[in-house]
């Protein structure tokens, strides 16, 4: 059996919270942060439900402290953010007394600010300052100067919605190839008027709260969020005497190798990625107590999800459920997002409802867990599942 | 409604990017998706968009285009009785 | 694993040119990168409708990787398990763009899900498993310019956990005019070494 990976911290910020205590008294108390749509200005305004995090441009400017010239789009702010909380709560003081990596993901980048500026750039100077802001790579940049990262490993991934979870595999890898001591990996996107018309136009918005699992399902509600988790090496937990939250058990990665955006009937990919996590950890499918799937309510992931979990396990299906009715689907950030509620369901022995779920899908006979559950839970499994076909699975568990 | 048909199939090899397919290739009762042409879910959405610039209609179900976009000769009958332009 | 690692083979794809293991496959005088790509399709027989429909940076990467995998008699059907590490500086800007322009003019407002399925970077990983049947990990990076060394320790972790047998990596980038491939198959098989020195002098060829 191979040894976890330690998380000894975690920041977020997302529709349903400002840090982790916020959005895990949400979880437990099944409040949803999905609303009309108002920091952007968009004619699907009454056609769509986002998760929109609360908190404006200037009040998270402010909050960074950051200096009236900053060319921050709200990617960077929400990432920057959430990834200072993953410090604070790692106690970390000196971040480059260990070999310290940043793999942060996204797919909107600085796409916000483009929107806003784009014909104003020709003409008002003042706005310039964006066009640097705006390629996916620059978001991470500021979060590792947040961080005071100069001299390690500090990269971008971009592989679609299952980008975070790529981050935490990258991240536990890293570290144990003995390349780093320590990596922050996570991910960050905000909403924007591209991602909004994009998934228009793949008609898989839903216009009210999404209902994942549902047979009536109509589309997800698109979210915006920012997760980041800290990742040491067993000799930095043992030399700084550090809190544990829980281990990166597995991890795994497969391409569905079935369409650009749609997911294959039987989950081809999604099964794939489940096997592979489940042989890096060494554990069996019984060993899993609960799966955190990335039901994003479309038609096409939630049937085919579904029966990739049928297809790993078979009769004896754990509960699952998919937290993206509270927070939206944030994309980039969904499997960073998601892997801060895996580790809290961990920690507080509890099942995070499916919201809205009222009917049983027709084309198999598993059923989300719908209301809060307290169980004793050793491992929990969490799917991210992006466009191109790139299917991921973490396993979080309680012992290494 | 022999127009219709004909400029229907110049707009979906020129709109779906169809590079090996000629008008003369695709016959009025042809499926357009599966064994026929071979159009997948995307090509379905771009139709959607198609009905929606060129002839007016709006669709809001991805599901009512896959009956509408049976064949060349159903989508012609389709756009022919609701077309707003 | 203790053997050897080796690039086995490496094409580039640019200045209108698609080269494998430095020596021109296909050559054009055309600029224009649509004339070139659809040429060199043609040209290198790779029969694939679906080619038509991708967007620049698809095309590109697939191409690439269509002159190196289909060589590749050394796996069966069904048991290729070659991983995939793509990287580049624009990620899929130049359809962003086409994205963009078509939600930013309300008179003219019609955004296309066949263009804005192709507003990320790994679309272009996704063409090449499909054509491939590849279900094998697969991971786009963003990077300012070339990184041999990130290329390079990823490949080494994949093959050495034996997660693949084969890493098919590289850089593939289209931005606006500009674009550039240069994809390599890491294996046991070769002769040339799999280090930084070696990546790097291929990608400068």
């Amino acid at each position: 059996m191979s040894k976890g990976i330690a998380i000894t911290g975690m920041g977020i910020i997302s529709a349903i919270g400002n840090n982790v205590a916020e959005n895990y008294s949400a979880l437990i108390e099944g409040r949803k942060g999905i609303s009309r749509i108002s920091k952007i200005d968009t004619v699907h305004r009454d056609a769509i439900m986002v998760g929109e995090i609360e908190s404006s441009n200037e009040a998270l400017i402010q909050q960074l402290d950051l200096p009236a010239t900053n060319n921050y789009c709200r990617t960077a702010l929400l990432g920057a953010i959430a990834a200072k909380q993953a410090i604070a709560d790692a106690q970390i003081s000196d971040i480059n007394q260990y070999r310290t990596g940043l793999v942060s993901s996204t797919s909107v980048g600085g796409m916000d600010m483009t929107e806003t500026y784009y014909y104003d750039y020709l003409e008002n100077t003042n706005t310039q300052k964006y066009i640097e802001g705006h390629h996916a790579g620059d978001s991470t940049q500021k979060i590792a100067q947040q961080l005071g990262i100069h001299q390690s490993l500090v990269t971008t991934i971009s592989t679609a919605c299952s980008s975070a979870a790529n981050a935490i595999m990258l991240g536990a890898r890293l570290i144990k190839s003995g390349k780093l001591d320590r990596v922050v990996v996570g991910g960050t996107d905000c909403l924007s008027k591209f991602t909004i018309n994009g998934f228009k136009t793949l008609m898989i918005l839903s216009d009210t709260y999404s209902t994942p699992f549902d047979e009536n399902r109509k589309g997800l509600n698109l979210g915006e969020a920012a997760a980041f988790l800290v990742l040491e090496s067993d000799a930095v937990v043992k030399a700084e005497n550090k809190k544990v939250l829980a281990y990166v058990k597995g991890y795994g990665n497969a391409n569905d190798a079935y369409h650009q955006t749609a997911s294959s009937e039987n989950g081809d990919g999604a099964t794939l990625a489940m096997e592979k996590a489940l042989k890096v950890a060494g554990l069996k499918p019984s060993d899993i107590d609960y799966i955190n799937a990335h039901g994003t309510a479309t038609g096409n992931n939630d049937l085919s999800e579904g029966r990739a979990i049928i297809n790993v396990f078979g009769d004896a299906i754990p509960d699952f459920s998919s937290t993206k009715a509270y927070t939206g689907h944030t994309l980039a950030a969904a499997g960073a997002i998601e892997a801060v509620y895996s580790v809290l369901a961990l920690q507080h022995n509890v099942i995070f409802p499916n919201l809205n779920f009222k009917t049983q899908m027709k084309e198999f006979a598993i059923t989300p867990q719908t209301t809060l559950k307290e169980k004793e839970l050793q491992t929990v499994l969490s799917n991210s599942l992006g466009f191109g076909g790139n299917c991921s699975t973490v396993l979080f568990s309680k012992n290494a | 409604m022999s127009e219709l048909r004909e400029e229907l199939k110049e707009k979906i090899i020129e709109q779906l990017n169809l590079e090996d397919v000629a008008v003369a290739d695709i016959a009025d009762d042809d499926s357009l998706f599966g064994d026929g042409l071979g159009l997948d879910s995307i090509d379905a959405l771009e139709l959607i968009v198609m009905l929606d610039k060129d002839y007016g209609i709006k669709l809001s179900d991805p599901k009512e285009g896959r009956k509408i976009f049976e064949s060349i000769g159903v989508m012609a009958d389709y756009i022919a009785e609701h077309r707003t332009k | 694993m203790s053997t050897k690692l080796h690039i086995e083979r490496y094409c580039h794809i640019k200045n209108s040119t698609v080269s494998l293991n430095g020596a021109p496959l296909f050559e054009i005088a055309s600029e224009d990168f649509l004339t070139f790509i659809k040429a060199a399709y043609k040209e290198l027989d790779t029969k694939y409708s679906k080619f038509f429909k991708m967007d620049n940076l698809s095309k590109l990467a697939f191409l690439a990787a269509d002159v190196l995998l289909k060589e590749d008699t050394s796996l069966s059907e069904g048991e290729k398990n070659i991983a995939i590490v793509l990287s580049n500086r624009a990620s899929s800007l130049d359809t962003d763009r086409k994205h963009q322009a078509s939600i930013s003019d309300p008179k003219n407002y019609y955004p296309s899900p066949a263009v804005f399925v192709y507003t990320l970077p790994n679309i272009c990983i996704g063409e090449i498993s499909i054509k491939h049947k590849l279900f094998s990990e697969n991971s786009f990076f963003i990077f300012e310019t070339f990184s041999a060394d990130l290329l390079k320790v990823y490949t080494e972790s994949l093959l050495k956990t034996n997660k693949a047998e084969k890493v098919l990596c590289g850089w593939v980038d289209f931005d606006a005019d500009s674009y550039e491939a240069f994809l390599y198959l890491v294996s046991s098989e070769g002769t040339i070494e799999h280090n930084n020195n070696e990546i790097t002098r291929l990608y400068r060829l």
